[in-house]
């Protein structure tokens, strides 16, 4: 019986910071978008009990809300590594060799197109559609970082770099 | 350093959000309020010096710090100025800018000293630093090794700005300000001459002037379509609602196209002004700027320029005295390209999955929540206070006889000086790759141009004298879009672009209507099929498929071209038709041959090893992934064609440079 409560108490903790979310939006369901933004930026995905829990404060259906987090490419159903390598694709890039790019990364890091989360949830990689730097074709961008001008090789420096930091922070931590 | 506000709003008898002055912005420039004051206009005076460097005390170090010029290193070279400045204790202001929007000298660092002119200083790095200080502030010298141009004409031994080849063909006036004025100042916009053209507005025109002011420049938006702006806004002035909106299209998708953000980063204030006089003509009392997640500077320097514009009671109740409410919220997208449709956009905002809908009825009749609602686009609204503030007919002098004004392109790809040009309309495509920038690299041979993202087509170099021009554009089978520029050379692969372009639609299309979403994905296999090998077609279906694909190929992006709801899918197959216009022998090649001269294809390429450079390290053997490459140690090896999957591994492993792709 306790433990059942407990379980409760748990669940609710977890949706206190989504309630807060809601409550600045005024369970507005206009503002669904912002709302899932603010939540993704909290959990870094979207769980799913989040989105129905989400969907049934709004009043809104839960196929509703699951379609809008579908629609739109910046909302991840699926938790993300640590480090969001975003490898631009738009056309600038691409015609500057932006594909051997991914090719490297995913090599590297031992991922594929659908399985884009390294075990160890420190990289996902994904490819995007122009991130508006054009002339500095190919970018990467990994986080808030953009690395301008890439190539395989120089994406295997920085992604070894940000190996060693993590290396380097771990043994800090122990 | 006083403040406009300060100035002009001391006790409480002058400007202040609550108590409107409607000379406020008039005034700030030495105007009504400034005259009954002498020891006020001089200190308006003085600050206007001031903002604009002209007097100053210190020397002042600019650094452009836009997204471009962060990713080529401007945050390290802030990191060093500021760690130098108090390492050679030397007293200087630092202000971070936005981008010249030349990739090619970034990051740029640009010093003026009390007195002198305003140097630029092209591709800095933090080495660059210490002597670049101790060069320019303590030598008062120049810093010759890395000197580009100087705002002036009188520093000797350096180029004027405007004399600079990638600069002297343009004509700047949405980008005026642009890599110049801290975008995070208001004072400084007001100072080079901001918000003129909403005080124009506000105190001397009505609401039909404006509107009759910018139909009369032959503004057309400038987002892709090229819808007259006058006329869009009429239709919004002449709905009768107790609520409009006013809605800015900041959702850059276009691949290749960054002019908005470099407006959003550089110049915020410049929209936003534009944004505040549309409202007033149509009658909105609210805004939205609905931009991509994908620029949070941009988002960032726009809170900062609404916040700013309340204090300054620019935006809000009672603007500038006048009765007129506006205020501005931001949208952030959600990345989904197809928001950048007017429709989607707008279903977007209200928190629903971005699918466009049906129109009539048209958004300026029944928009956002069912109100009527005009949407423009960036540069088209940082157009707007230029052309109320110096009239219509300084406007429509510049363009052709349809298009009028300026617009901006963003040069990307294989060119030399990449970065944003703004052209008067009417100047050639030649002009625009070749004078401003400077041809292609390495010194390969021009193939095309893409022009307009994924709505328009690829122009080959015997179209390069086109005009640039809503009208000459389309009818070479490309359309002005939102002004991505990619130029391609003789390394690229018309084949695989057209697969790079319905790859990206197929991907964004909404599914919404069937024409798009099952018709590019038709065309893209049909696409596919033709880079295929003989090898990977085996099956004498998909041979057949391949020959029927390519007959029908035509006809099928005519019918996407005719049925599809928006925009997005009538122009989808807009580079597939231009492709087979202008590059039909490289489709033939493709499809007959099964040939990629290009060498972009992989599966046509076919892999041999020159005998002469192999040294039979047998590197590329213990590679292989299907053993497909054969020989004895220390001798040269060979590859079987029939095995290999042309996997270009070997070419990445060999250290002697011993394959041979052809």
């Amino acid at each position: 019986m306790i433990t059942a409560i407990e379980k409760k108490m748990d669940t609710a903790r977890k949706f206190e910071r989504v309630c807060a979310i809601l409550e600045d939006y005024n369970y507005d369901p206009g503002k669904l978008i912002p709302i899932l933004q603010a939540v993704q930026e909290e959990y870094r995905y979207l769980p799913e009990p989040v989105l129905t829990f989400i969907a049934t404060s709004l009043g809104l259906s839960p196929a509703k809300v699951y379609g809008v987090a579908t629609f739109y490419a910046h909302f991840a159903l699926k938790p993300k590594g640590k480090y969001v390598i975003k490898v631009c694709d738009g056309t600038a890039c691409h015609v500057k060799d932006s594909m051997p790019i991914v090719k490297a990364i995913q090599k590297k890091l031992r991922i594929t197109e659908n399985e884009n989360t390294t075990g160890d949830m420190l990289f996902t990689l994904e490819t995007v559609s122009c991130l508006g730097a054009c002339g500095l074709a190919p970018v990467v961008v990994i986080n808030e970082t953009v690395h301008s001008l890439m190539n395989p090789a120089k994406i295997d420096k920085v992604i070894d770099k940000i190996y060693k930091e993590e290396a380097g922070n771990e043994k800090v931590a122990c | 350093m006083n403040t406009f506000l300060e100035l002009l709003g001391m006790d409480g008898k002058g400007h202040s959000p609550e108590n409107p002055v409607p000379e406020f912005v008039a005034s700030c420039t030495g105007g009504p309020l400034t005259e009954l004051n002498p020891e006020l206009e001089k200190k308006i005076a003085d600050l206007n010096k001031s903002l604009r460097y002209e007097v100053h005390e210190e020397p002042v170090i600019f650094v452009g710090a836009d997204t471009s010029g962060l990713a080529t290193g401007a945050g390290k070279v802030l990191d060093a100025l500021h760690a130098e400045i108090a390492a050679q204790g030397i007293n200087a202001k630092v202000i971070k800018t936005g981008g010249y929007g030349y990739g090619a000298i970034e990051p740029t660092v640009d010093v003026k000293l009390p007195g002198k002119e305003r140097i630029i200083y092209s591709e800095i790095t933090p080495k660059d630093i210490p002597a670049l200080l101790k060069t320019t502030i303590t030598e008062k010298a120049i810093y010759e090794k890395k000197v580009y141009a100087s705002h002036g004409e009188e520093t000797p031994g350096v180029e004027k700005i405007w004399d600079k080849p990638y600069f002297k063909n343009q004509m700047r006036v949405v980008l005026k300000n642009c890599g110049i004025i801290n975008p995070d100042s208001i004072d400084e916009y007001i100072a080079a001459g901001g918000f003129k053209g909403l005080d124009k507005a506000l105190r001397l025109m009505t609401p039909e002037e404006v509107v009759a002011e910018v139909k009369e420049a032959g503004l057309r938006g400038r987002g892709g379509g090229g819808f007259p702006t006058g006329i869009k806004w009429e239709l919004a002035l002449k709905e009768k609602a107790d609520q409009k909106y006013l809605v800015c299209n900041a959702d850059e998708g276009d691949p290749g196209a960054f002019m908005d953000r470099s407006i959003l980063e550089g110049d915020p204030f410049q929209l936003v002004e534009g944004m505040i006089i549309a409202a007033y003509a149509i009658g909105a009392s609210f805004g939205y700027i609905y931009c991509r997640a994908e620029y949070p500077l941009a988002i960032r320097r726009l809170e900062n320029t609404i916040k700013l514009c309340k204090q300054y009671g620019l935006l809000g109740e009672n603007i500038l005295g006048s009765g007129f409410n506006f205020s501005l919220k931001i949208k952030k997208g959600a990345g989904a390209f197809v928001c950048g449709e007017e429709t989607a956009l707008l279903a977007s905002i209200e928190g629903k999955r971005g699918m466009p809908r049906p129109r009539p009825p048209y958004p300026s009749v029944s928009g956002l929540w069912g109100k009527p609602t005009c949407i423009n686009n960036v540069e088209t609204l940082a157009n707007v206070a230029t052309v109320i503030s110096q009239g219509s007919e300084w406007f429509s002098s510049l363009g052709t006889k349809s298009s009028k004004g300026t617009k901006v392109f963003a040069l990307s790809g294989k060119i030399t000086n990449s970065g944003l040009v703004e052209v008067p309309m009417g100047v050639t495509l030649r002009e625009v790759v070749f004078d401003i920038g400077g041809g292609i690299p390495d010194g390969k041979k021009f193939k095309a141009v893409q022009i307009g993202g994924p709505s328009g087509g690829c122009l080959p170099d015997q179209v390069l004298d086109t005009e640039v021009d809503y009208e000459s554009l389309k009818s070479v089978g490309a359309m002005m879009g939102s002004g991505g520029f990619v130029v391609m050379d003789e390394d690229t692969c018309m084949v695989d672009v057209a697969k790079f372009f319905l790859t990206f639609i197929q991907n964004e299309s909404c599914g919404k209507c069937v024409p798009c979403r099952e018709g590019t994905k038709r065309m893209l296999e049909i696409i596919e099929r033709i880079s295929k090998s003989y090898k990977s077609t085996e099956n004498k279906l998909d041979q057949l498929q391949r020959f029927k694909g390519i007959i029908h190929l035509k006809r099928l992006a005519e019918v996407i071209k005719d049925t599809s709801l928006c925009g997005l899918g009538q122009s989808a197959p807009n580079p597939v038709l231009s492709g087979l216009r202008y590059f039909k022998e490289e489709y033939d090649e493709h499809i007959f041959d099964r040939r990629c001269s290009a060498g972009v294809c992989k599966e046509l390429l076919t892999f041999s090893i020159n005998t002469d450079a192999c040294s039979g390290c047998g590197l590329c053997a213990r590679k292989c992934s299907v053993d497909a490459i054969i020989g004895d140690k220390k001798q040269p090896h060979h590859i079987i064609e029939s095995k290999c999957i042309k996997c270009g591994m070997c070419v990445e492993t060999c250290r002697f440079d011993a394959i041979l792709v052809s």
